[in-house]
């Protein structure tokens, strides 16, 4: 008896499943303009529609929400000073180039016609031929490998022309620190480097610090890998301690980071840490005791205790709305949100616009303006889709980021 | 009898939704997002007959078919990348590619058959398992790159350097980057249709009887002079070998792919195809696969919930297709056509 009832809650589970299931798929295919991931903001009649993808589930969901977060924010600035109307449409990649075209494909069937493209490096290199394909515009917040933006990633050369980047890319970081680890000797002079050898970003930041290292004639005392599957550090840390390192530069994700600092606290050791954007978050991990985060070094464009009125601004309504503080990467998408608002005005850009035309607008707007905003002022593009901006570190206290004098 | 029945159904359901999918598409009245799952679909099915001959035929569990896939993808992406120069024809190249894939997957299948085919037990589900993440370690630490004065190799360390010009067909960690994308949904329909093809006619053949005998008796199998390890070998190799195949189509259907991306989550998910389709039922591996990739992507509208629901319906689906009322209910019916067919035939 006691079966019976078991098949039939099961069988009703079942078809609850696939009548919802059917019912998204007429949502989609009727291309609707229901809010899939998110729609934000009332948009009233015509709208200019925006997509996105990024991380929203899985171990890069902190980045994908908190960009879908900030973006959400911004269009329902924008559309409430009037104006031209913006309608949000953020899907879920999980990080994975796979989901990414499948996102991208969701997008294109609800009618994108500028696009946030995505979070993550590795997703945005695979969609990126297909945003060139169809001719549409993309204002990457995140997604920082040479290969967002570059055709050849190799040589640096024949960029898509309709993909931007609002973040510095990954070589630039690596250039980055290095040149501030040379400008900033305070910090420590024996620097050692622990990197995940099986992740794209952090090889990628690594491979341009060593070259550029080597240039500013930096001591680097070695260096430890890790993959992603590593749980205990406690080896590479003893590692840095054996090299008598006291600056350790970490151009990893926050997940490990976190593991690494339980891991030095545990034996003692106490350098320098300097990370770079992929730390940030490092405030937000479940079950860490931000102590041991105290005094580590960023290399980030936005700090959210910056007094300037635009950032205190973002940051109040951020945390009225999501309850946290906001992360470099809410600001990255809160400012390639209004970024795009300036260029559609500039540019004269109407909701009933063709993607492919609206496109061509856009890149001549970006390859031509100066935007300010809360990851930086005066920002300008090239032509190839990469910013320019001045990097800024900051510091641990207290449990919230400090901006460092440079 | 009913085995031919069932080799026509799965090879109907296959051409059928290719006929459909292709006008669609070409008419272009088919959505972007199914066009984006219509190569991916087909390189799981592939993979998942492929392992389905070796869990559900041979009856070895086997946890790295995303290994061999990846095999195949690196490698393929590789051939396909040197021939840039030589062959323009993308048709040829992929074919190439895939042949290649598909060949150094199946070495790599032998070199792991040799030690653990020999044992009898699950020892071939712990060597694969591992073997998957040596692969994704191995991979994650290779360095190939082409320019003219030919390729250049490193491991672990990139000491790579390239004139300008030159091309980096495998990175370390980010895999490989910038592939042309050749891979066609015709290509990946014939791979799967080759793949039925050939499983079934080894399933009718004395090799797969042999197969088949071993997995239910390994004793009795070789009693009657069935040479267990070579049959259990056939198998094996055969599945890698698809595996290698389907993953290279894989890999040249996208612009990027990192090593990352065949870890042992996606062993399982092939795993999951092939259990939930049923072990040794090819129709079922097709169907399952079919729904089980398509799913999550259908159920995006429930933004949130979607993962939620996709777990319940793996639960559901692993339960009703095991429940023994539903099968005494499909037994039944079978049967019921059986006799109407029977009685049809006397008069």
């Amino acid at each position: 008896m006691k079966k019976k009832i078991m098949t039939k809650v099961i069988a009703a589970a079942m078809t609850g499943a696939m009548a919802l299931s059917l019912a998204a798929c007429g949502g989609a295919s009727s291309g609707s303009s229901a809010s899939q991931g998110g729609a934000a903001g009332s948009a009233s009649g015509a709208a200019i529609k925006i997509g996105g993808s990024g991380p929203l589930t899985g171990a890069a969901a902190i980045y994908g929400t908190a960009v879908k977060n900030a973006a959400e924010m911004a269009v329902e600035e924008i559309n409430a000073k009037g104006g031209t109307q913006y309608e949000l449409n953020f899907q879920d990649d999980a990080h994975d180039a796979e989901q990414a075209t499948n996102a991208y494909g969701v997008l294109k069937d609800w009618g994108m016609q500028v696009s946030l493209a995505t979070v993550t490096s590795a997703p945005m290199a695979a969609v990126a031929p297909m945003y060139k394909d169809d001719h549409i515009f993309g204002l990457t917040p995140s997604a920082s490998s040479l290969a967002a933006i570059y055709e050849d990633p190799d040589n640096e050369t024949n960029p898509y022309g309709d993909l931007f980047q609002v973040c510095f890319t990954d070589p630039n970081q690596g250039k980055a620190s290095a040149d501030y680890f040379k400008s900033h000797p305070d910090l420590g002079t024996k620097i050692f480097v622990i990197y995940n050898n099986e992740d794209n970003y952090s090889t990628g930041v690594y491979k341009k610090f060593i070259d550029q290292a080597k240039a500013n004639g930096l001591d680097v005392v070695g260096e430890a890998t890790f993959m992603n599957s590593t749980v205990d550090f406690s080896v590479q840390v003893g590692a840095a301690k054996d090299s008598g390192a006291d600056l350790v530069f970490l151009p990893i994700y926050y997940t490990p980071a976190s593991q690494i600092f339980i891991a030095a606290d545990s034996m003692g050791y106490k350098p320098s840490w300097f990370g770079i954007d992929g730390m940030d978050g490092i405030l937000t991990v479940e079950g860490f005791d931000t102590k041991l985060a105290e005094g580590v070094y960023l290399l980030t464009p936005f700090s959210a205790d910056a007094t300037d009125d635009l950032t205190k601004k973002f940051v109040e309504n951020y945390k009225a709305k999501y309850g946290e503080i906001p992360n470099q990467f809410a600001a990255d998408s809160y400012d390639a949100v209004y970024a795009i608002a300036k260029a559609v005005d500039a540019a004269g850009v109407t909701a009933d616009m063709s993607a492919s035309d609206i496109c061509d607008k856009m890149v001549s707007q970006f390859t031509s303006m100066s935007f300010d905003g809360l990851t930086g002022k005066s920002v300008t593009w090239s032509a190839s889709g990469e910013v320019s901006k001045t990097p800024a570190a900051v510091v641990i206290e207290n449990g919230t980021y400090v901006g460092v004098e440079n | 009898m009913n085995n031919k029945r069932s080799q026509i159904v799965s090879f109907s359901i296959i051409i059928i939704l290719y006929a459909v999918l292709e006008i669609l598409l070409k008419t272009g009245n088919l959505s972007s997002l199914f066009s984006s799952l219509l190569i991916p679909v087909c390189c799981y099915m592939a993979a998942a007959i492929g392992l389905n001959l070796n869990v559900g035929i041979s009856g070895e569990l086997n946890l790295g078919q995303a290994g061999f896939m990846s095999i195949g993808a690196f490698t393929g992406i590789c051939v396909s990348g040197m021939l840039s120069g030589v062959i323009s024809n993308g048709v040829i190249r992929l074919v190439t590619a895939m042949i290649v894939g598909m060949i150094l997957a199946g070495v790599f299948g032998i070199l792991i058959g040799i030690p653990t085919l020999k044992l009898s037990g699950d020892y071939l589900a712990i060597v694969t398992l591992a073997f998957g993440e040596i692969i994704k370690s191995l991979v994650t630490n290779l360095y190939l790159g082409m320019d003219s004065r030919g390729l250049h190799f490193s491991f672990v360390q990139n000491k790579v350097s390239l004139e300008p010009g030159g091309k980096m067909l495998l990175n370390g960690a980010m895999g490989a980057t910038g592939t042309e994308r050749i891979a066609s949904f015709t290509a990946g329909v014939i791979l799967v249709l080759i793949c039925l093809a050939f499983v079934y006619n080894l399933m009718d053949s004395g090799s797969g009887r042999a197969i088949m005998a071993a997995r239910d008796n390994r004793i009795a199998a070789s009693s009657i002079g069935i040479d267990v390890t070579r049959t259990k070998m056939l198998a094996f190799v055969v599945s890698a070998g698809m595996a290698g195949a389907a993953g290279a189509l894989y890999g040249l259907s996208f612009s990027t792919l990192e090593p990352r991306k065949f870890d042992f989550n996606l062993s399982i998910m092939i795993l999951v195809y092939v259990v939930l389709g049923g072990l040794g039922n090819m129709t079922g591996t097709l169907i399952a696969t079919m729904l089980l990739v398509t799913l999550p992507q259908m159920l995006r509208g429930l933004s949130d919930f979607r993962m939620l629901i996709y777990a319940i319906v793996l639960i559901a689906m692993m339960l009703i297709t095991n429940n023994e009322k539903v099968k005494i209910f499909i037994e039944k019916m079978r049967l019921r056509r059986k006799e109407k067919g029977a009685g049809n035939g006397e008069n």
